[in-house]
């Protein structure tokens, strides 16, 4: 032992400082912010360049000049000569809409699907076991065109295949009853959410009355009454305000109702069947997941095969099915930017159009880029609140 | 009753009877698994129904009622599909722009793939300690079979196309993405914290944002963001950010690996003296990238799909090679659900078997844990 031992405690021998762990951290990171601050100040520089040689200038205030361009699907007012700014706000909602319209109907098939792929029915699980496979596994893009192409070849507006003479189909899209809304129809809509108000809390006391005394109070029955009884009741008392603009078809043309785009159609039925093959697969598992003692203990206890799902088996299959469906949304929502491709004006469509316009391109992107991260931040905030909520209370 | 001794038994064996023919073979499986009761029997009358619907007619127009022969969309006048297109184009399909004459280079890097996989995955193939050496060098050799120079024909890159630009973007993203997601995980979990956050904000950016946004930042913003007198190749942008974005999903799938070693795991490594990488290298990354393998494959499936994202900005991939031929005069109408249905069984080829092959591991890699 020649070696003499690092002189006393606390010690510094500078010579020795890069075998020291901490040491070599640091200065490691020092050089990683010196670098991302080096590539920062560079690409600052030249885009300052860049934008000077092209004649720009950086900045948001270009959302307030004239857009000069249509959009036929929107939610809010806009007209060509509204603002570049309403224009990616038509564009953000149609979003939106898209992304909540696919989430509750891939929601749908996803649950309805991944419980018939366990059906002991060989015929039905293979059946939808092809269909789940050949699904997932084709792009997403694909799928949008084709469902597009679909869309477009379907007849013309003359010749409208219709279901039941009140929903239109043809080449222009859809064509469905839209409600008009008379006196009185604000009354018969507060009932309705007044219904759906009493049902929550009747459930929350049928609860805790069964907690407390183990009687049970048929719920479904009372919220059905609540939520469409008494409301439909009112309709009738008030004089039936509340009436359908039924689409007719005309010698050329279909009046009345309201359209729905092919190219939203077309993307809703693609992102909401690829995404609902994936959840397919994540409800299979996750009731899968569930071990078959708690099937066998419901039966024990004699539950019926209903309440057994509805109370034993799902709930506890839910745990391990909401996180991967909270990114399976974000998915479909991500996905619905591919809208872009056939020409649905969603955020990225309208936005590449006022890029191409007004040469804002960092300003656009940037735009973009926030306006996913909001609703990616939101959606998984919801999930995970969610999630809090229905997972086990351990002790 | 006069005498007789009572017997409660049969003194011989009952001769043995066939179970009823309603609860064996076919009729029984019929009946135990298609009519058992009164709403499998509505289900398996419907699934029968849509089959009925569906599969005769498809297999018509696809094979049946098709028309194999002409040289343009007029020619296919019958009810079915029209394939006319195939023997003209079918090498546009896999192949793009690349030079006829230089097919075999194509050929040749896909057919390599196959022992550079091999070697990989599989530990007792022969010559083993060759193949590892191949499998590294091959990145490079597939880059100088497709791009060429010294001595081949250099092709550019926008002559790429078809399914092999699939192939190329997709197999390069593979590749590359495992390091860098490895990379990332670590520095998610690392305990400097710079690295730490640098991790987060990397990772957390690109999973909130679509990938074709990240395609227009390296499309519209990366010559923005270069001096005027530098120009990235396209193809080699496209690569890259394709690259970045799966490497964002795999390190949080690696991350979850990480996660499920045990603290004792890494506190071994420590006992040993084992520095940093050396207990990563050596203890916990094999166990984690193990138990990780089936997210890795899901998330190869989904690159290998993303890859059809850049017909957006102008690159003709098999899906844009079919969108060509659709939109082609002499084709125009005619082709919309053909040439898809040949894209789509390309892809569904490809992701079906990654698929198959991360489910066979995950049921291996179960047995050994039990």
């Amino acid at each position: 032992m020649t070696e003499k031992a690092p002189s006393g405690a606390g010690g510094f021998d500078i010579s020795r400082a890069w075998t020291d762990e901490r040491v070599r951290g640091v200065i490691f990171q020092i050089a990683l912010v010196l670098g991302v601050a080096g590539l920062a100040a560079f690409i600052v520089n030249n885009t300052i360049a860049n934008y000077e040689e092209a004649g720009l200038s950086f900045g948001y205030g270009f959302l307030f000049d004239t857009a000069n361009f249509d959009i036929n699907q929107r939610l809010i007012e806009y007209a060509s000569t509204s603002t570049y700014g309403r224009a990616l706000g038509v564009g953000a909602l149609n979003t939106i809409l898209v992304a909540v319209m696919g989430v509750a109907a891939a929601t749908l098939i996803g649950f309805v699907t991944g419980v018939l792929r366990l059906s002991n029915n060989f015929l039905v699980s293979r059946t939808v076991a092809v269909w789940v496979e050949f699904t997932r596994n084709v792009p997403v893009l694909l799928q949008i065109i084709f469902w597009w192409l679909i869309m477009l070849a379907l007849p013309k507006v003359r010749d409208s295949l219709s279901l039941g003479e009140t929903v239109f189909l043809n080449n222009r899209g859809v064509r469905l009853p839209s409600p008009i809304f008379e006196d009185g129809s604000a009354i018969v809509l507060t009932i309705v959410l007044l219904g759906v108000v009493a049902t929550a809390v009747v459930r929350r006391w049928a609860k805790k009355r069964q907690d407390a005394t183990g009687r049970t109070f048929p719920v479904g029955w009372a919220g059905l009454g609540l939520i469409v009884g008494v409301p439909v009741m009112a309709y009738f008392a008030l004089g039936q305000p509340l009436d359908l603009d039924v689409p007719v078809q005309k010698r050329f043309n279909l009046q009345g109702g309201v359209s729905i785009t092919p190219e939203l159609v077309a993307l809703w039925l693609a992102l909401s069947t690829y995404t609902g093959a994936f959840i397919s697969e994540i409800v299979r598992a996750g009731i899968l997941a569930v071990s078959r003692g708690q099937t066998e203990a419901a039966g024990a206890l004699g539950l019926r095969r209903n309440l057994t799902m509805r109370e034993i088996v799902l709930p506890q299959a839910l745990r391990v099915i909401v996180p991967p469906m909270t990114s399976q949304y974000l998915n479909l929502t991500k996905n619905s930017s591919l809208a872009v491709a056939i020409g649905y004006q969603d955020i990225v469509s309208t936005g590449d159009t006022i890029l191409n316009q007004s040469g804002q391109a960092i300003e656009v992107i940037s735009l973009y880029m926030v306006f996913y991260l909001t609703l990616s931040l939101l959606t998984s905030s919801y999930m995970n609140w969610y999630n809090k909520r229905i997972a086990l209370v351990e002790r | 009753m006069t005498g007789q001794p009572f017997h409660r038994s049969r003194a011989e064996m009952l001769q043995e009877r066939p179970a009823p023919i309603t609860s064996v073979g076919v009729i029984g499986w019929m009946r135990a698994n298609l009519f058992s009761t009164w709403l499998n029997v509505a289900l398996t009358l419907s699934a029968l129904a849509l089959l009925a619907l569906t599969v005769p007619p498809l297999i018509d127009w696809t094979f049946l009622d098709a028309t194999f022969a002409g040289s343009a969309g007029k020619d296919c006048t019958g009810e079915g599909a029209c394939w006319a297109w195939l023997d003209q184009r079918i090498h546009q399909f896999v192949y793009g722009f690349y030079p006829a004459e230089a097919y075999w280079r194509a050929n040749l890097a896909v057919v390599l793939l196959v022992p550079a996989v091999g070697y990989l995955l599989f530990a007792n193939l022969p010559y083993a300690r060759y193949g590892r050496w191949f499998s590294l060098a091959y990145p490079v050799i597939a880059a100088f079979l497709l791009v060429g120079g010294l001595g081949l024909d250099v092709v550019r890159t926008d002559q790429f196309g078809g399914f092999v630009l699939n192939l190329v973007a997709g197999i390069t993203g593979i590749v590359l993405s495992l390091p860098i997601g490895i990379l990332l995980a670590l520095g998610r979990r690392s305990r400097m914290p710079i690295v730490r956050t640098f991790s987060v904000a990397f990772i957390e950016f690109i999973r909130g944002v679509p990938l074709i946004t990240l395609l227009f930042v390296a499309i519209i913003l990366l010559p923005i963001f270069l001096p005027r007198e530098v120009s990235l190749d396209q193809l080699v942008r496209v690569m890259v950010i394709i690259t970045l974005f799966a490497s964002a999903y795999m390190a949080e799938v690696i991350r979850g690996g990480l996660q499920a070693i045990p603290q004792g795991q890494y506190e071994a490594g420590q006992a040993m003296g084992l520095g940093y990488w050396q207990s990563m290298r050596l203890i916990v990354l094999p166990q984690a990238l193990k138990i990780s393998i089936p997210g890795i494959v899901n998330t190869f499936i989904g690159l290998f799909k993303d890859t059809t994202l850049v017909i957006i900005i102008g690159l003709f991939d098999i899906l844009g090679q079919a969108r060509l031929l659709q939109t082609n005069q002499d084709w125009l109408g005619k082709v919309d659900y053909e040439t898809f249905l040949l894209a789509a069984l390309f892809f569904f080829v490809i992701c079906f078997g990654m698929s198959r092959y991360s489910i066979n591991l995950e049921k291996r890699l179960d047995t050994t844990r039990r």
